[in-house]
């Protein structure tokens, strides 16, 4: 009984750090992603193809390839990152790459009358995207953007591989002392589960929320 | 058709004093393709002046340097005497900065053939943004105006309607509200109402009416020649980037004395 007590308090540490490890690529690639989308729409013809070129290649890589580069690899160039800041980091990019695509997809599909009836009342650039695009874009945003929410979520039990002790970690040493591995894989599949199932309720229920804007 | 009341108080072609809108010398290409190809053009304050014109010609082009949704490439535009699209520092020609061309564009009201009514905002909201953001009145103030405009357009009723429960006739009445309610120097009108059912273009074409009988400075691209000959001050004819024929309506439309322009007036009447 101790022993069930003991393996439900290390579950849910490692339940903590996976929706901690989600927050932090959550809100990181978010503010970066969207700032890179902005400049992938808006920019000057540089950013806008180093930002691509950026988002080509990182999407281009299977998400544990960039986990182990990040932490095996930048090593080697003299930066040292724990497991944990690594993971974190490397998801980050991840995410950030798939927001700079989601964002410019947003915005582009604002109609160009839009920024021309914005611009004719006299807004400036930020007034513009503020008022105007924003608005008008966060709908066709939100619903990609929780997707790939959940995909950060279920990308994060990667981090167990350089030995951040997650969800799945936990729920792997904890097999490995019980040795009853269906029950707490069941136990996993329903813990992730749902937190993406409420994810992408709040998805649909934010999608019929912006339903009442039409061109 | 008689001249209507609103010919007798407008300004003749060449009224003394400074004009609102200075075009002298404008050229605009699209890479090789010439659009404008050296527009002289003076509109006087109170002058309704009519462009027509066939597609392609350079008419809607010209509205849109007017007000810098495009740059032009030579020659000046000024306003009120104010160069709009460049500064002139000891000769240099420099782009202005965005937050010039915003500060000039409030001043030249533009509504677009394609509404572009803001969906996200109500018919009051689409009017207060400008008043708000760009003006700097409160909201209570900008409301009361938006109220009126739009009760002066006939949309009293309709203030809290989003763009997408108005017809397209309400919703261009909408964009003119939204565009004079900033008090603009010169109202740009381009092809308003050629994506209008046709039972829709008297109601949006009567609020244009009122507003040049109001002493409203407005350059209007339109292919409704009935309206232009009764509302104009004057018509300008452009074809291939350049002023073929101008004159006031009656001599424009009845003499014809071009070539080029007997032959548009042919197709479009």
């Amino acid at each position: 009984m101790a022993d069930i007590f003991s393996s439900m308090q290390f579950l849910w540490r490692g339940l903590f750090v996976t929706v901690e490890v989600s927050l932090l690529v959550i809100c990181l690639s978010l503010v970066a992603g969207l700032l890179l989308g902005v400049v992938v729409t808006y920019g000057p013809l540089p950013a806008r193809l180093a930002i691509r070129l950026f988002s080509d290649v990182i999407r281009g890589i299977p998400i544990l390839v960039l986990i182990f580069f990040v932490y095996y690899g930048l090593p080697l160039t003299g930066l040292n990152l724990n497991n944990f800041v690594s993971a974190v980091m490397a998801l980050a990019l991840f995410s950030t790459a798939q927001i700079i695509e989601i964002a410019r997809g947003a915005l582009q599909s604002i109609h160009h009358g839009q920024t021309e009836a914005a611009k004719a009342i006299g807004l400036t650039f930020a007034q513009r995207l503020l008022y105007v695009i924003f608005p008008q874009a966060l709908r066709r945003f939100l619903p990609p953007w929780i997707n790939s929410v959940t995909d950060v979520v279920k990308g994060s039990a990667l981090v167990s591989l350089v030995g951040v002790v997650d969800l799945m970690l936990a729920i792997q040493q904890v097999i490995g002392r019980t040795y009853v591995p269906l029950p707490l894989y069941l136990l996993g599949a329903l813990i992730y589960f749902s937190i993406n199932y409420t994810l992408s309720s709040l998805s649909r229920i934010l999608e019929a929320r912006y339903a009442y804007i039409r061109e | 058709m008689p001249i209507s009341a609103s010919n007798a108080t407008s300004a003749p072609a060449h009224e003394p004093g400074q004009p609102v809108v200075r075009i002298r010398g404008l050229k605009k290409s699209f890479g090789q393709i010439v659009v404008l190809d050296g527009i002289n053009l003076d509109v006087h304050r109170g002058e309704v002046v009519t462009i027509i014109g066939p597609s392609g010609g350079g008419k809607t082009t010209l509205l849109r340097c007017i007000n810098v949704l495009e740059i032009y490439d030579e020659g000046s535009i000024q306003i009120d005497g104010v160069e709009v699209g460049f500064t002139d520092s000891s000769g240099a020609r420099r782009k202005r900065t965005e937050s010039d061309l915003a500060h000039h564009r409030a001043e030249t009201g533009m509504v677009f053939q394609l509404f572009y009514l803001f969906p996200h905002l109500t018919a009051a909201e689409n009017v207060m943004l400008g008043l708000r953001k760009v003006r700097g009145f409160g909201k209570a103030e900008a409301r009361a105006i938006a109220e009126r405009w739009l009760d002066r357009v006939g949309l009293a009723a309709k203030a809290d309607s989003l763009p997408s429960q108005l017809s397209g006739g309400q919703q261009q009445r909408v964009g003119i509200a939204r565009a004079v309610a900033m008090e603009p120097k010169v109202l740009l009108l381009d092809e308003i109402t050629s994506a209008l059912d046709p039972e829709l273009v008297g109601e949006v074409l009567s609020v244009v009416r009122k507003l040049a009988e109001e002493g409203m400075t407005m350059m209007v691209v339109t292919h409704e020649m009935a309206f232009a000959r009764e509302v104009s001050s004057r018509v300008v004819f452009i074809d291939a980037g350049r002023i073929v024929a101008e004159g006031r309506p009656e001599d424009v439309f009845q003499k014809q004395s071009n070539e080029r322009l007997r032959s548009f007036l042919a197709r479009v009447s």
